[in-house]
């Protein structure tokens, strides 16, 4: 027997549509997903059952196995029998630390079910909010597995009836949030409950679980499991084995995968409209909504793998039509189009080469090399819509300098460094023009070295810098006055610009990608009126850079049409690197207020049109009382009673502030903010003052201002590092006289 | 007191500038000279030296627009200094802000002109001067940027009955002129995208190949043919005629520039 002995049977299921299902498993960071995904695939005959807990097949990175962490998603097929009916389970898994979440959101657009794995000593935590927020978000139904049970059992002893309690307070939880997030017409019916069997109970590392009509079928109560896990050592291992076998985990979940997560022809319908901004009527409207195979094609990438034989391999769901080998394919967004070479199925590590893959399922293609993550691939010659941007919820907050350690490596850096980032699209690299430094950009310290891992294993050997953190600059207060005055090189050009801070709400939007250069001019529109902007602002929004807006006021002025490019292109670089000390700037609205352009256009190219945007932005930021930004992590700690102090002494000697304590049976959660520039070394510290006992994370929560003691000090330090003179620039040196 | 005398150098070499010119630069305690704006193609800075006795500073675009000037203008505080620039001080490429700047410093200014290319082209096309609308440049396409406007002017011109005078970009810093076949071709691309009748195959134009130097040629034709013309080597200039000729235009164009001989139905 093969590990691919059920290939034929997914080949034949994949254009069975109502028998598919997609789902992602959720979870915070070690509350045991990967190990439950073992034992699903210890099911589908793929590995042993004896290894499934230890070898963690879809950890198919040496580092996931050395951390016991999954790092990269991963995808496989399986299938599974229930109630006498065959059933394609495409299992899409997902990384715990939340410094990837970016891979998380990606993996969810190609789930339409998620299970979402609890610790149960530990409860629902940070992420396992955050990550069934973004599931909720993007329309993917719930299922519910109390991971860990047998923790309750040895570690804190509990009663039958307290158990139950337990689960009833971590249901209570989930549920919470699911009436929040979930799509309005689905708040009361995603609800999960025990009775209809949407909650499942076990140890993924023991492979014993039931939900309640599996619990009832086989007639087992929760006094056979605090048994099996009391007595002598070697007894309980023969209880827990025979448990195992009596009611093996894997088959209540993919019972419940198959019962009550939807079809992609159930599902796709309801999803269509939040996860892509095309007609629905369309042709390709359509044909996503009737999963059609015969349609064109419409397929969503949400992973993109560098593997030494095939190349760039591109993951992701089918939405309508089928792809398959030699197809010529549109990419929306890269503007080109490309040849499938082979497409793949995927299995864990391994890809499995088939003819063809149908709509509604997860297929991996080959033949596209300059594709990227979030790409849309659609049919030669049909016009269509790509997929959203997809929003991710963190952004970069740390940078390394990286450099080979050989100068003669410098080619292999380089490929390395695209693979890398072509992989994760959380990653971003980028050379300094100045100083000749390659910066490599993160969303954590972790993040960073496991990227540094990565590059060790592919051969290279690079030395890392510490870690920088990334800041964020913004003014305290709109600009009052006359618009500010900028002229072009050749003093032929004027510009006036005002500049003033965005509301929070506007942020948010953008941040979460409501407010888009994507969306329909029209549809922004309506945004920004519902946030108070004018109907005329509101409508010029012309360009969109971070978490910037430049907004055209200029009426009636000739030859604007032949320089607006450059003066967005302008803005671009105002904001991209600001004045204060070359970081981003945030949340600012440009006003162009008015203009006077020369006649010839050679008097106004782009080496004249841009410094004469870039300068009066600068020069009226610097009048608004500029302030830095740091950013500033969400800290939550769960510790045994006697640990509490060392943790608090922790967060307070690293800038911190402590928001919540909450006591929980003989623990203590401690919720906290710690900034990302205090947070380094933070693990080790607290390991060694707890003697392990944290359970703790931490994720990117907001930008909050550096406070005024530490602001002109930092900015001396970063315009130091960049080769620049340390003290920033006056409001005068960008400021023109009439 | 300080001086700043502009001086144009004229078209060619340096041979072009006027003696007033020379003189006022010889008197010079400093001399600058900018090339970025214009190809003189028989000049070299070593033999210009010779001729003005004195070291000529060669200042770059960035010290004239970044830095408003301000070298030249702090020497001209005191001192007298010449800027030698090519052409016309003022006309192509003006320098008029130096001269305002110099002006509110209380330096006193003076000018040299020297020969322009609007003056040269004009007259080397056999056109009246009287009879030229507004002058526009034909830059090189620039990514993301589409630049509509010569194509405009032409239009305008000639629905006024004038001829336009096209300068074709320099990128004097990159050593890159554009030629009359690329000017062409990009206002025959603008021509497929309005649709005016503005510039087509049939359409009548001047070239005009190095003017002021000894080898300057003109040739005017139709534009399908004015694209195979071999005019050798930059600076270009290009000429577009109005629909209707003076009869003296029509006769110059024929007999000084190969015009066919149909270009004479062009006039009555």
């Amino acid at each position: 027997m093969g590990r691919y002995k059920q290939l034929e049977e997914i080949v034949k299921l994949m254009n069975e549509t109502k028998r598919i299902r997609n789902t992602s498993i959720i979870a915070h960071v070690d509350h045991g997903k990967t190990t439950l995904s073992d034992s699903l695939l210890a099911a589908a005959g793929i590995i042993s059952e004896q290894t499934a807990g230890q070898k963690l097949f879809l950890d198919s990175w040496e580092l996931e196995q050395k951390r016991q962490m999954t790092v990269f998603a991963s995808n496989i097929s399986l299938t599974h029998n229930f109630k006498g009916e065959d059933y394609l389970i495409n299992l899409i898994d997902t990384p715990g630390h939340i410094d990837f979440s970016g891979a998380v959101t990606r993996s969810l657009r190609a789930a339409d079910g998620a299970l979402v794995v609890v610790d149960a000593v530990e409860g629902p935590m940070t992420q396992t909010e955050t990550v069934l927020m973004q599931a909720l978000r993007e329309r993917v139904k719930p299922l519910l597995f109390i991971n860990k049970v047998d923790r309750l059992i040895k570690e804190i002893k509990l009663t039958p009836e307290e158990m139950q309690n337990k689960f009833a307070k971590i249901i209570v939880r989930v549920n919470t949030l699911i009436e929040r997030y979930a799509p309005p017409e689905h708040k009361k019916d995603w609800q999960v409950r025990i009775e209809d069997g949407r909650v499942a109970f076990g140890s993924a590392l023991h492979k014993w679980g039931f939900n309640f009509p599996y619990m009832k079928a086989k007639g087992v109560t929760f006094k056979d499991v605090i048994d099996a896990y009391t007595g002598e050592p070697e007894d309980i291992g023969k209880k827990v084995d025979a448990l195992s076998k009596k009611v093996p985990l894997w088959e209540p979940i993919l019972d419940m995968f198959c019962e009550h997560l939807p079809n992609p022809l159930d599902a796709q319908p309801y999803r269509q409209s939040q996860i892509w901004p095309g007609d629905l009527k369309s042709r390709v409207g359509e044909a996503m909504a009737k999963v059609d195979p015969n349609g064109p094609l419409l397929m969503c990438i949400t992973t993109v793998e560098v593997d030494p034989h095939s190349g760039v391999v591109a993951i992701g769901r089918v939405f309508s039509g089928s792809v398959e080998k030699g197809k010529t394919v549109h990419l929306i967004t890269g503007r080109q189009s490309g040849i499938i070479q082979q497409v793949y199925m995927s299995m864990a590590a391994d890809r499995v080469i088939v003819d063809k893959i149908p709509a509604g399922n997860i297929a991996a293609v080959s033949g596209l090399p300059s594709i990227r993550v979030g790409e849309t691939l659609a049919e030669e010659g049909v016009e269509t819509q790509p997929f959203e941007a997809l929003k991710y919820v963190s952004e970069p907050v740390v940078t390394v300098a990286v450099e080979p350690e050989d100068i003669k490596d410098l080619p292999l850096f380089d490929k390395v460094m695209h693979k890398l980032t072509l992989e994760d699209p959380n990653l971003h690299f980028t050379m300094n023009q100045e100083s000749g430094e390659y910066l490599l950009s993160g969303m954590g310290e972790l993040h960073l070295e496991v990227t540094a891992y990565r590059m060790q294993e592919a051969g290279l050997k690079a030395r890392l810098s510490k870690p920088i953190v990334i800041y964020r600059e913004t003014i305290s207060r709109n600009y009052q006055g006359p618009p500010v005055l900028g002229k072009s090189p050749n003093k032929h050009n004027k510009l006036w610009v005002t500049v003033e801070k965005l509301s929070d709400e506007v942020i948010n939007a953008l941040k979460e990608g409501r407010i888009s250069e994507m969306q329909k001019r029209d549809e922004r529109q309506v945004m920004l009126r519902n946030f108070g902007w004018t109907t005329e602002d509101a409508r010029n929004v012309i360009a969109i850079e971070g978490i910037n807006l430049l907004v055209n006021r200029i009426k009636g002025k000739q030859y604007v049409e032949e320089i607006i490019d450059h003066v967005k292109s302008g803005f671009r670089e105002a904001v991209h690197q600001s004045v204060l000390a070359k970081e981003p700037a945030y949340g600012l609205k440009v006003n162009l207020e008015d203009i006077v352009v020369h006649e010839d256009p050679v008097h106004r190219g782009p080496a004249q049109i841009l410094p004469m945007t870039w300068r009066p932005i600068w020069g009226c930021f610097l009048l608004c009382s500029p302030q830095l930004l740091e950013p500033i992590l969400s800290f939550e700690c769960k510790v045994p009673n006697d640990f509490v102090s060392p943790v608090i002494t922790i967060v307070q000697k690293r800038r911190g502030k402590l928001l919540d304590m909450i006591n929980e049976e003989d623990m203590m959660i401690i919720k906290a903010e710690i900034p990302v520039a205090e947070s380094f070394g933070l693990a080790d510290e607290l390991r060694s003052s707890t003697q392990g006992r944290a359970f703790w994370a931490t994720q990117f929560s907001r930008w909050s201002p550096i406070p005024e003691s530490l602001q002109m000090e930092v900015i001396r330090q970063i315009r130091t590092r960049r080769g620049m003179s340390p003290e920033p620039p006056r409001p005068n040196e960008f400021l023109e006289e009439e | 007191m300080g001086e700043l005398v502009f001086v144009g150098l004229g078209l060619y070499d340096e041979k072009d500038v006027s003696l007033r010119g020379l003189e006022e630069a010889r008197t010079s305690d400093y001399v600058f000279a900018e090339f970025y704006t214009s190809l003189m193609t028989g000049l070299s800075l070593e033999r210009l030296e010779t001729v003005v006795g004195k070291r000529v500073a060669v200042v770059s675009r960035k010290t004239l627009e970044d830095d408003d000037g301000e070298p030249i203008l702090q020497k001209a505080e005191k001192l007298k200094v010449a800027f030698l620039v090519p052409g016309d001080p003022l006309i192509a490429t003006t320098h008029i802000d130096l001269r305002i700047r110099a002006q509110k410093r209380g330096i006193k200014t003076k000018i040299v002109h020297g020969a322009s290319i609007v003056s040269a082209a004009i007259g080397l096309s056999g056109l009246q001067n009287y009879r030229f609308g507004r002058s526009v440049t034909i830059p090189f396409s620039e990514p993301h940027s589409v630049y509509e406007t010569p194509y405009n002017v032409v239009a305008e011109n000639k629905a006024r009955n004038l001829h336009t005078l096209c300068f074709l970009d320099i990128k004097a810093e990159e050593k890159r002129s554009m030629t009359i076949e690329e000017a062409l071709k990009i206002l025959l691309s603008l021509e497929e995208k309005k649709k005016m009748h503005i510039v087509t195959l049939d359409s009548l134009a001047v070239g005009i190949a190095r003017a002021g130097a000894e080898d300057s040629l003109v040739k005017a034709d139709s534009v399908k043919s004015l694209l195979n013309y071999d005019f050798g080597s930059p600076p270009h200039t290009l000429v577009f005629p109005a629909e209707r000729l003076h009869f003296v235009e029509a006769d110059a164009l024929v007999k000084l520039a190969g015009a066919p001989e149909s270009v004479k139905n062009m006039a009555r």
